[in-house]
């Protein structure tokens, strides 16, 4: 009875004002965890080899071993980045949209079928702008049709984008039949249509349809921040009764948000299909639309942070398919599983970032010095920056005054 | 032996301290009045005898016994309950029902002995309840009976009341506070959360005052005075007078004629309301919660289906009559008509609360200047004006208003609709949860707008304050107007009983 008054083990506090590098830290920190999970299961289970440190190797070698190679990771990196920063507005607005691995995949078909119907008819250079206009209203159409259904009837947007991807899915493999009656389902490079090239080195190959959308991240950027419809679909998103307490219009801004998410998703489809392979297949999206979720997610909608992230991500499948050769593993499932661990740490890292758990006083007090050079290391870092910050601004101002 | 104490209780949230050191006694048999400033940890303080919060230290004794209470129900365990400000009830069950949800006694379950103890628990205590009925059938009074009644079914002795009295009427008041007296001399103790201080007076033995999270002191209501309360709470000395200009150049402003309007449910929002609203005076908006208030201003803003009726803004210089029915917040705007709503839900409605001063301020303004690309600078400078005038508390003004306290949440929301200085202002509960200076803030700028011409039309739920500050006075019921009165000569009496009368036609004002 004498000690029956106990407070709980720990609880769940949320966290106030953590400083900018601890945030970081604690992300490094679960990659860290998850990669080390990762190298554990993979060296256990490797019917070949047991090198540790190997596994680490095989994850860099998988993206920079060739020029080729590097190349491939950083347009994949790009396309992700593309799907990603297409799905911020919706989200931005609250329009829970699913369907990114559709419109990307009817913007393929819609590119493939230009190339298929026009191509030799027309010129390439001619056909070039036809493509790029039927990929972005096919994505665009793609994402209104739930849009318009939201907007009038209320629906479930995360349903429908859902199915429409499905449809999406559907429709590609029926035209691949209509086209190639007698083939096996799968397609061949089209002639003609391909999109321009900078010469026949990966670097030549790939710099163009790369670099396309680190203009749009930057475009999306200063769309959401500076204009008005930026500054309108954040209020629907926040808070659709302010939306509609200050006039507005609700449904007009999620139509409008919704054609350029789509139309941009389409964008990624129009380079998939025109400029990297030519043709389409049913998986061609490569999942994309729901990575790109995570990454969005991920990076709190900060397109800068969303680089580096969809970057890492590209790291850690393409990196994973290299350790899959190197450790002789004859099934793509474990390195599926192994990134799995790894995204999930990163995910979960999110709850450290938001949360902290308080232990009973006695396990606390161990806590706290298993942690303290971990803090203190963060904390000085977080002060180092502080007073270079103030250098630089104080650095300004002496200048001022002497104008004076 | 005290019946309950608190010994040195300290709570934190992150790096907000709701409680500091706090230590409180309750005796049997006793009522026990909670008095501070909204945010000063009232709720958090009850919240942990109830079990819901565990305090970060310090600990609670029953009957002289240190206890530690996880759950609700540990509180239960210890005869404990808490009424809660929001009611916790299952709409579709009736009120035995609800009474009896989640308890288990030993006995098997049987509806109708249960029935039978609640009409026997409401009968010793002079509750008036329907057992079967259903909890949507019931209004705001008796959802709370049914509530306290929860709680002296399950056995409890101590029962904490979180602002019982904000949602009923005087005379439902007075009925509550007599049957809190029966309780009390059957040996309940009662802890009753309030910031009414003519109600802290009247009911309870001892007042204990909070402020800022810490304990200042409890006296005996009958030893001490509305001032000396005041002053602990705020720390300081303050005068408590609204001051009432009588209404100069009054010209009809907005003229509202048979109204009726359809809430997203489909139910009638208000029910054939009619008034005139004349410039330079206060129009008050009485009636218990729920009652039109916020359907009636919200149509007028242009947020609401309106089903029949006419709803006219006159303008002051040319006297032209504008018709505002069935146009959009942006089309009154745009028809020139100067309109401004501080609505009842400041950061759902009126701002948003992730973000900052500047893009809250241009909210109403953001479509103005050169197209596509939006003009924070002129929004920026506004901001600037606002935050100076109005004294608002914040870091910067690029601070998202979520993280501003509830005072200073009102001053960049009611600045930002007298800006655009409105010649109809509405404004529904501009106090609720601000603490006292900011309320007499509040009030002065409504004085001021109504004295610079301006059609003031309030929205409130403390009656006292409705009376002093208005100049007429409408009373809603069931989304119909009960009467129009000045405000200077009736009575809250007066007032109380119409809040609660039902009418089958429309009152001619």
């Amino acid at each position: 009875m004498a000690r029956e008054h106990k407070e709980p083990l720990f609880h769940i506090v949320k966290r106030m004002n953590m400083g900018g590098t601890s945030k970081v830290a604690i992300r490094i920190v679960s990659i860290l965890i998850g990669l080390i999970i990762g190298a554990i299961f993979v060296v256990a289970l490797s019917p070949t080899s047991h090198n540790f440190f190997g596994f680490f190797g095989s994850m860099v070698s998988g993206i920079s071993s060739t020029p080729r190679r590097l190349w491939l990771f950083l347009l994949e990196g790009s396309l992700l980045l593309g799907v990603s920063i297409a799905l911020v507005p919706a989200f931005k607005m609250k329009f829970w949209n699913l369907g990114g691995n559709g419109q990307i995949l009817v913007g393929c078909l819609a590119t493939c079928a230009v190339m298929f119907y026009l191509g030799g008819k027309l010129p390439d250079p001619a056909l070039w702008p036809i493509m790029l206009v039927a990929s972005v209203l096919a994505g665009a159409i793609w994402a209104l049709i739930p849009a318009l259904f939201k907007a009038f009837f209320k629906t479930n947007e995360s349903l429908f984008t859902l199915m429409l991807n499905y449809i999406a899915a559907i429709l590609i493999g029926y035209f691949i039949s209509l086209w190639y009656p007698t083939g096996t389902g799968s397609m061949s490079p089209l002639p003609h249509g391909a999109l321009p090239t900078l010469g026949n080195t990966p670097f030549g190959k790939y710099f163009l349809p790369t670099i396309i959308f680190f203009i749009v991240a930057i475009a999306i950027y200063f769309y959401l921040r500076f204009s008005k419809h930026g500054y309108e679909l954040s209020v629907v998103g926040e808070s659709e009764n302010t939306a509609r307490y200050i006039g507005i219009n609700v449904k007009v801004v999620t139509i409008r948000t919704m054609i350029l998410s789509g139309a941009l998703c389409g964008l990624v489809g129009f380079i998939l299909s025109g400029a990297v392979h030519q043709m389409m297949s049913v998986n061609m999206d490569s999942n994309m639309g729901f990575t790109g979720i995570m990454v969005a997610w991920l990076s709190h909608f900060n397109p800068a942070v969303m680089i580096l992230i969809a970057y890492f991500v590209t790291f850690v499948t393409r990196g994973m398919s290299q350790v899959n050769t190197d450790f002789g593993f004859t099934d793509e499932k474990l390195s599926s599983v192994i990134s799995g661990i790894i995204f999930f740490l990163l995910i979960a890292s999110e709850f450290f970032v938001s949360y902290r758990i308080v232990w009973r006083a006695d396990i606390q007090k161990v806590m706290d010095k298993i942690a303290y050079p971990f803090v203190k290391a963060c904390d000085s870092t977080d002060s180092l920056i502080k007073t270079i910050k103030v250098k630089l601004t104080t650095k300004k101002q002496p200048a001022k005054k002497e104008a004076e | 032996m005290h019946q309950l104490e608190l010994k040195n209780i300290t709570k934190t949230f992150g790096s907000v301290v709701a409680n500091n050191n706090v230590s409180l006694t309750l005796d049997q048999g006793e009522i026990l009045s909670l008095l501070g400033e909204n945010g000063c940890g009232k709720t958090t303080l009850m919240n942990m005898i109830a079990g819901i919060y565990y305090p970060d230290s310090g600990s609670i004794l029953i009957n002289g016994e240190e206890v530690s209470i996880h759950s609700p129900i540990d509180a239960f365990k210890y005869g404990i309950g808490m009424i809660h400000q929001h009611f916790k009830l299952v709409d579709v069950f009736s009120a035995t029902e609800n009474i009896v949800l989640g308890y288990k006694d030993q006995e098997k379950f049987n509806i109708k002995k249960a029935a039978a103890k609640v009409k026997e628990i409401a009968d010793k205590y002079g509750f008036i309840i329907d057992p079967r009925k259903k909890i949507y059938d019931m209004s705001v009074s008796e959802k709370q009976t049914v509530e306290i009644v929860k709680v002296l079914y399950r056995g409890a002795n101590i029962l904490i009341l979180d602002e019982p009295t904000a949602v009923l009427t005087p005379q439902e008041t007075k009925k509550l506070f007599d049957v809190l007296r029966k309780m009390k001399e059957d040996g309940k103790s009662i802890i009753i959360i309030t910031h009414k201080l003519n109600e802290v007076m009247e009911i309870s033995d001892r007042v204990a005052v909070l402020r800022k999270g810490e304990y200042i002191g409890s006296v005996n209501s009958k030893e001490t005075t509305e001032s000396q309360l005041t002053e602990m709470m705020v720390g300081k000395k303050i005068e408590l007078n609204i001051e009432r200009t009588e209404p100069k150049g009054c010209v009809d402003r907005l003229i509202v004629n048979n109204l009726t309007t359809i809430k997203e449910d489909g139910l009638l929002g208000v029910d054939h309301v009619s008034f005139t609203a004349r410039s330079g005076e206060i129009l008050g908006i009485a009636g218990i919660a729920g009652s039109g208030q916020k359907e009636l201003l919200e149509a007028i803003a242009g947020l609401a289906k309106i089903k029949e009726g006419s709803l006219d803004y006159i303008e002051p210089h040319s006297g032209e009559w504008v018709d505002l029915c069935s146009k959009n917040p942006r089309q009154i705007r745009d028809l020139g008509v100067r309109l401004a709503f501080v609505p009842e839900d400041r950061l759902g409605m009126g701002l948003v609360g992730n973000m900052d001063l500047v893009d809250n301020v241009m909210l109403r303004s953001y479509e103005k200047g050169r197209p596509v690309i939006l003009d924070r600078k002129t929004p920026g400078k506004l901001t600037d004006q606002i935050v100076k005038d109005l004294e608002v508390v914040t870091d910067s003004v690029h601070t998202p208003v979520r993280r501003l306290s509830g005072g200073n949440v009102q001053k960049v929301l009611v600045g930002r609709e007298i800006a655009s200085v409105p010649k109809v202002l509405m404004a529904a509960y501009p106090v609720r949860g601000l603490d006292i200076n900011s309320s007499y803030l509040i009030y002065n700028l409504l004085n001021k707008e109504k004295e610079t011409g301006s059609a003031v039309i309030f929205v409130g739920e403390d009656l006292d304050v409705l009376l002093a500050l208005s100049d007429r006075l409408l009373v809603l019921n069931g989304g119909k107007v009960t009467g129009i009165v000045d405000a200077r000569t009736v009575t809250k009496e007066e007032v109380g009983l119409l809040m609660t009368k039902t009418v089958e036609s429309t009152v001619e004002e």
